[in-house]
């Protein structure tokens, strides 16, 4: 059952990053500076934990997604629904693992940076 | 007066079945879903992840990556596959946690939102122009007008 909530809620987040990152990529055709100006904010430490959690909300949902669909197409997947779960969560935490050093590392040259303006 | 119809007549046939859009919605969720899996990594891989990250993102490393159709293509696939794959989730949701007149309302929002940002997006990035930035603009020599 947690995995259909994740599921959904992790959906529901996406969805909204996607409206507004839709949009704010949309002002590359306003102008240059509109659109640096925007981005710029995606820069920002807090904005950055924010991209942490983005990518943990799309791994999971990606993950989930995928046991979902072995559930409902593979033979063997209904059996081994509770397995592909954990199966899941390892990945997911090798992917964090792989990302969280990369951005950690801008949000704190950010932090820094904003530290000496 | 109502007329019976005598034993035995012959099964009147059924009116043609109409198609189970519920059901191709529901296909459209697995295999979309796949596809966003190797479209999104990629996406995340190449703008927050490879070199600087997320602080190399402006308005030259959107025209760079755009400079090839290769990046076009992706790009378009991610937004009309990523936007109908959330919009189709979000219907469920709707009918599920909602009724009557909310429910109708929400999902024309929906419908409309969708759409117009299938339109936007799709506008964007075919008439993208990167000749906007000067300092863009002088490496390219296409731009020289």
């Amino acid at each position: 059952m947690w995995s259909w909530v994740l599921h959904r809620i992790t959906g529901v987040a996406i969805f909204f990053f996607l409206l507004v990152h839709i949009l704010d990529t949309a002002l590359v055709r306003v102008s240059p500076e509109a659109y640096n100006q925007v981005i710029g904010t995606y820069k920002t430490p807090i904005m950055g934990l924010g991209e942490i959690a983005l990518v943990a909300a799309i791994g999971l949902h990606a993950l989930n997604g995928l046991r979902i669909i072995l559930i409902d197409f593979w033979k063997l997947g209904p059996k081994l629904q509770r397995v592909m779960f954990w199966v899941a969560i390892a990945l997911w935490i090798v992917l964090l693992a792989g990302f969280l050093p990369r951005q950690l590392t801008n949000v704190w040259f950010e932090f820094q940076g904003m530290g000496s303006v | 007066m109502t007329t019976i119809e005598a034993p035995r007549s012959p099964v009147v046939p059924v009116k043609r079945r109409r198609t189970n859009w519920e059901k191709w919605g529901w296909l459209y969720q697995r295999v979309s879903g796949v596809l966003l899996v190797v479209l999104i990594f990629g996406h995340l891989f190449t703008n927050l992840f490879l070199g600087q990250g997320v602080r190399a993102i402006d308005f030259a490393f959107v025209a760079g990556k755009w400079a090839n159709p290769f990046w076009i293509v992706w790009d378009l696939l991610l937004l009309w596959l990523a936007l109908i794959h959330g919009s189709n989730g979000m219907r469920t949701l709707i009918n599920d946690y909602t009724r009557r007149r909310l429910r109708i309302v929400l999902l024309v929002l929906l419908a409309v939102v969708t759409v117009g940002l299938l339109l936007i997006g799709t506008l964007v990035l075919t008439t993208f122009d990167p000749c906007l930035d000067k300092t863009v603009a002088s490496q390219i020599p296409q731009c020289k007008a």
